[in-house]
């Protein structure tokens, strides 16, 4: 803040400090870590994944799925994935499954891999498999085998809210259904498989109970503006252009991986009129467009989403003209975080190609989302129906309390 | 659920203290008198007691014409023309009344005492602000507690009935009553023209004979037939045409009686609300029941009549000196009553631990007497327990909490165990909620809260709240690079103590009154905030300043933290700080100690066109809260009522 005033002297002392501790090796270094560990203690050099890899795993799996890779990326990519592996031997080695091959991180990789998986399906997969592997022969073991479990695969990719969420989920399910409790524990063994495969299921189920409640706010002639690529928002969008609505989009293009064009691909193979804008270009067509349709990483207890980077300046410029902002997210997406602000999340970081050097002294801002704040959010299509965001915390408490 | 805290009933408490509050000011519109010796008959309805036209005030006993006279008569505001007959009244029934009292040996004296109608009514309902309202469960016997609860619910319900709300579960008699208050209205007003001795035997000798019937009803109500109700209508119009004297103090009764049945099933769901200062029956009725030598305060701001006065510094030497005569006391709740009083535990938590570990000794002291129950004797002496903490100060919301929770263990205890082992049982409860509810609950926060800091963060709290202290003093042993500042004000400077122990233990700190609080904010980053308890509708209520802090660091878009722990949490809603609030002390405003050029008041404080306002808490509303951190996790301020809702039931579940 430039207005500070003098007694902000104290802090210009600390500020050098502060400024030691990322070392400036690379030209997209991430900005100074703002999470407690980094700048608390720098004798106490844990291996922070968010400083090793510049991508965050979530950015990856995105980018394999939807195929817009630059070769910047890639090499990103390879390097990153490199960082993980090694980390991925240290924590086998420390961690509860070390005894054998199997690796819940290695199996939750393989679940992603498939594009029409959403994140905290596979996660759940992922720790399914840990149960079919796993050596236990009371709930108490398999509970902690499991703790254990969720514990490496979330601190592996904490940028990740929906594989958080997703985790959470599962462990919540094992530890309070009750019915579990009362059964003979190989069949309470199966009975959590069963749920695991059958949680793919209602992800997608999901996705359709989502569509079919949007469809009443879609009206016929009106202008959608989208931005990112969503899932759940394409399956809207296109729920609706089966049920005959006529409807326009404009799709921002969602730089840097170029989500808006995938989706305008998408959109344009269904006949629908679509619009590709700039994302600078948001406030200049705000005024011709009547909603608002943006996807989620997560939904937060305030209500208010994480998201790809944009969503909440879009959100600022849709309010401002009280244009309505709709979120279309399931509800594994909730999650039990608050961000008080921008800059209270741990951040998942994104390359970002400019096309043109960036000499080394220019910082880049490499942060991939966004937290937007519920007050300018209208509504969230959830398959637990339409609710307005001060609900989201009211179905978190009744989740995990 | 403790009586005196009619918590949930808020339309009808803000109905009552609304209907009084708002008179127009005395001072101005009355300033010429029309007529000072003679009771004005046509203006008195409407100017008197702040009652509006329509609302004619419950005709038993006079008091509103008492009323009446006393304003219109007096040219200046009624507070210097109370104050005598206050005092007058003090020594007329005596400060100590033993809760055992019965009401009418304390009423006699007074119709000897003077022959103004004034005072004549005073027995009944002696008129003071600073009456604190005793509940009824503090009488021991059960019966005739009963009636006096019952007749001060019922002036807010017949207030109610006149203006025209509707009123469907009173029945028949109801809407006989509905009618009968105008009718009668005039011909007391006749009466009240030229009272003769003759005629004031009479009203003394009814209302002596309405109260014996009325109690007589009360012992038996506990099934009061709705046959009862049924009939009264039909002897009140026969007893109007006789006697249209009698008549306004034999409806009263009544009334009384006949609604009791319908409050009787009405109070096991909705508590009674809240006492109303201005409520000049109840507090009359309250008065004579206090322990307390009851002064009247001076120069009452008009919005906030409705709330006990300060007169803590008058009261505190006079009751130390009593402390030998109090036998129905345990000198535990004693000693915590007084240290409340002197301001020597404040802080909700404090207050709360204070209480309930007083309440512990008291019940370890205890033996049930014969011919009683553990658990109905046990409630009785809590509550009188919690009346006279009352007196000495209100009792926070967090506290009502903590007594409900105490009745209602108390309550569900087995009837098959033995004393000992009650006590016992009971004694764990108490430790189990101060651990769990309090001081787990901190912990909880605490951790929550401090993840919220980061480095380079400036803090910024208010007053002195033992949370944020923990907080802070944590995140300053995790290590995080921070900066802390604490805004105070006057007249409590609690904030000096915080800060004392904040630099005590190496935080750097910046030390600021709440003038400066628009300056300070723009380096502020996060902003701390205690409770002494959150509403339903989100509304924080607080340290009187937290509105001002929340709304400037609102505007300045600084997240604003509250750290509340989850038993502080209230199913009420309130919109504004007036309907319920605590008054200090007024001289702590208008001096400041050790200054002796800032005297600019000393020679003022008692005229009468100055009013001085020393509230301690206000509501925060839920716009300016970005968090609040419980021991349920962090929560926004719409889901508070989620959070209420599991916590009953969670006391269901144990209690």
């Amino acid at each position: 803040m430039w207005w500070r005033s003098a007694s902000f002297i104290l802090d210009n002392s600390r500020n050098p400090v502060n400024d030691d501790v990322p070392p400036d090796s690379i030209t997209i270094s991430p900005p100074p870590l703002t999470d407690s560990t980094a700048a608390a203690a720098p004798t106490l050099q844990i291996p922070n994944f968010n400083r090793n890899m510049s991508m965050s795993a979530y950015y990856q799996t995105r980018a394999a799925h939807h195929g817009v890779v630059t070769s910047d990326w890639l090499a990103q990519a390879q390097e990153a994935a490199a960082a993980t592996g090694a980390v991925d031997g240290q924590e086998d080695g420390g961690g509860g499954t070390g005894g054998r091959a199997f690796s819940v991180i290695d199996e939750f990789n393989s679940w992603r891999k498939q594009p029409d998986l959403a994140e905290a399906v596979a996660a759940i997969r992922a720790l399914a498999a840990v149960i079919r592997n796993s050596e236990a022969n009371t709930m108490m073991e398999l509970e902690i085998e499991l703790k254990k479990a969720s514990d490496s695969l979330k601190s592996w990719d904490t940028t990740s809210i929906s594989l958080t969420a997703g985790c959470d989920l599962f462990m919540r399910y094992v530890t309070r259904t009750s019915a579990l409790e009362y059964e003979e524990f190989n069949s309470a063994k199966c009975r959590l498989i069963e749920r695991a495969e059958k949680f793919g299921e209602i992800s997608c189920k999901a996705r359709r109970i989502i569509a079919m409640l949007s469809q009443d706010f879609i009206f016929d002639g009106c202008t959608i503006l989208v931005h990112g690529f969503s899932r759940v928002v394409l399956e809207l969008l296109k729920t609706a252009a089966q049920n005959k609505k006529l409807f326009r989009v404009l799709c921002t293009e969602g730089r840097p991986d170029r989500t808006g064009l995938r989706l305008s691909n998408e959109l344009a193979k269904l006949d629908v009129p679509v619009k590709l804008l700039i994302d600078s270009a948001v406030a200049y067509t705000m005024d011709e467009v009547d909603m608002v349709f943006v996807g989620a990483d997560g939904v937060v207890e305030s209500g208010g989403i994480i998201n790809m980077m944009g969503t909440y300046q879009i959100a600022l410029v849709a309010h401002s003209m009280n244009k309505p902002v709709y979120v279309a997210a399931e509800s594994y997406k909730f999650a039990r975080l608050y961000p008080l602000d921008q800059k209270d999340m741990s951040p998942a970081l994104r390359p970002i190609d400019f096309g043109v050097p960036i000499p080394s002294k220019v910082e880049v801002e490499t942060s991939a989302r966004d937290y937007t704040p519920p007050q300018y959010l209208t509504l969230l299509f959830t398959d637990l129906g339409v609710l307005t965001p001060s609900v989201v915390s009211d179905e978190l408490i009744q989740l995990y309390l | 659920m403790d009586a005196r805290r009619g918590v949930r009933a808020v339309p009808k408490v803000r109905q009552v203290g609304f209907f009084t509050a708002n008179p127009p000011p005395p001072s101005r519109s009355q300033s010429v008198p029309a007529d000072s010796t003679s009771p004005p008959l046509s203006d008195s309805p409407a100017s008197g007691n702040s009652l509006s036209p329509v609302m004619i005030p419950p005709p038993r006993h006079l008091s509103d014409n008492l009323s009446h006279l006393r304003s219109a008569a007096v040219p200046v505001p009624d507070s210097s023309s109370r104050r005598p007959i206050a005092g007058e009244h003090v020594t007329v029934v005596g400060s100590y009344n033993p809760p055992d009292s019965v009401l009418g040996e304390v009423v006699s004296p007074n119709f000897s005492e003077d022959n103004s109608e004034a005072s004549t009514t005073l027995g009944w309902f002696g008129k003071s602000g600073s009456g604190k309202f005793t509940p009824g469960s503090s009488f021991p016997g059960g019966g005739f507690d009963l009636t006096t609860v019952k007749s001060e619910k019922f002036t807010a319900k017949d207030a109610k009935k006149n203006t025209g709300v509707p009123e469907t579960s009173g029945g028949v008699a109801v809407e006989a009553q509905n009618d009968i208050p105008s009718s009668s209205k005039p011909t007391k007003a006749e009466s009240k023209a030229k009272p003769t001795k003759a005629e004031r035997r009479a009203l003394q000798e009814s209302q002596r004979a309405a109260k014996a019937a009325a109690k007589g009803e009360g012992n038996k109500s506990a099934v009061a037939s709705g046959g009862a109700t049924s009939g009264k209508p039909t002897k009140q119009s026969s007893q109007k045409k006789d006697d249209p004297l009698v008549v306004s103090s034999i409806v009263g009764a009544d009334k009384k009686t006949g609604d009791r049945s319908v409050d009787k099933e009405r109070k096991k769901d909705v508590p009674p609300p809240r006492m109303q200062f201005d409520d000049k029956n109840r507090v009359g009725k309250a008065k004579k029941r206090a322990m307390f030598n009851q002064t009247e305060a001076r120069n009452r701001v008009e919005l906030f009549r409705h709330l006990p006065q300060y007169e803590h510094g008058s009261q505190l030497p006079h009751l130390e000196s009593k402390f030998f005569q109090l036998d129905s006391m345990h000198p535990a709740v004693y000693k915590v009553g007084l240290q409340y009083m002197s301001g020597y535990i404040c802080g909700g938590n404090a207050r709360c631990i204070a209480m309930l570990q007083s309440f512990q000794e008291a019940i370890k002291d205890y033996s049930t007497p014969t011919e009683k129950t553990l658990v109905r004797d046990l409630t009785a002496k809590i509550s009188s327990y919690v009346s006279f903490l009352i007196e000495c100060r209100p009792l926070s919301m967090s506290m009502g909490n903590a007594i409900r929770f105490l009745k209602s263990r108390i309550a569900n205890l087995p009837l098959t165990l033995s004393e000992s082992e009650a006590k016992a049982i009971i004694c764990k409860d108490i430790d189990q909620f101060i651990y769990e509810k309090i001081i787990l609950a901190d912990k909880v926060i605490v951790g929550h809260a401090a993840t919220k800091v980061r480095d380079g963060d400036v803090l910024l709290t208010y007053g002195s709240s033992c949370v944020v202290e923990m907080i802070m003093l944590h995140a300053h042993e995790l290590g995080k690079q921070f900066r802390v500042v604490v805004v105070d004000s006057r007249p409590k400077l609690e904030g000096q103590t915080l800060l004392r122990r904040l630099v005590a233990k190496g935080l750097s700190c910046t030390y600021t009154h709440l003038n400066a609080v628009s300056y300070i904010m723009h380096e502020v980053t996060r902003v701390f905030l205690g409770a002494s308890s959150v509403l339903s509708n989100g509304t924080v209520y607080s340290r009187v300043g937290t509105a001002c802090v929340a709304m400037v660091a609102h505007a300045f878009r600084v997240p604003v933290l509250i750290c509340c722990e989850a038993y502080k949490f209230h199913e009420r809603v309130q919109l504004d700080s007036i309907c319920s609030n605590e008054l200090g002390d007024p001289e702590a405003i208008a001096k400041v100690p050790g200054r002796k050029d800032v005297n600019y008041l000393d020679d003022r404080a008692n005229k009468e066109n100055l009013q001085l306002l020393n509230l301690m808490y206000d509501a925060t509303p839920s716009d300016y809260i970005s968090m609040i951190v419980t021991d349920y996790g962090m929560i926004p301020p719409t889901s508070v009522p989620v959070i209420v809702r599991e916590y009953r039931r969670e006391h269901l579940l144990i209690g």
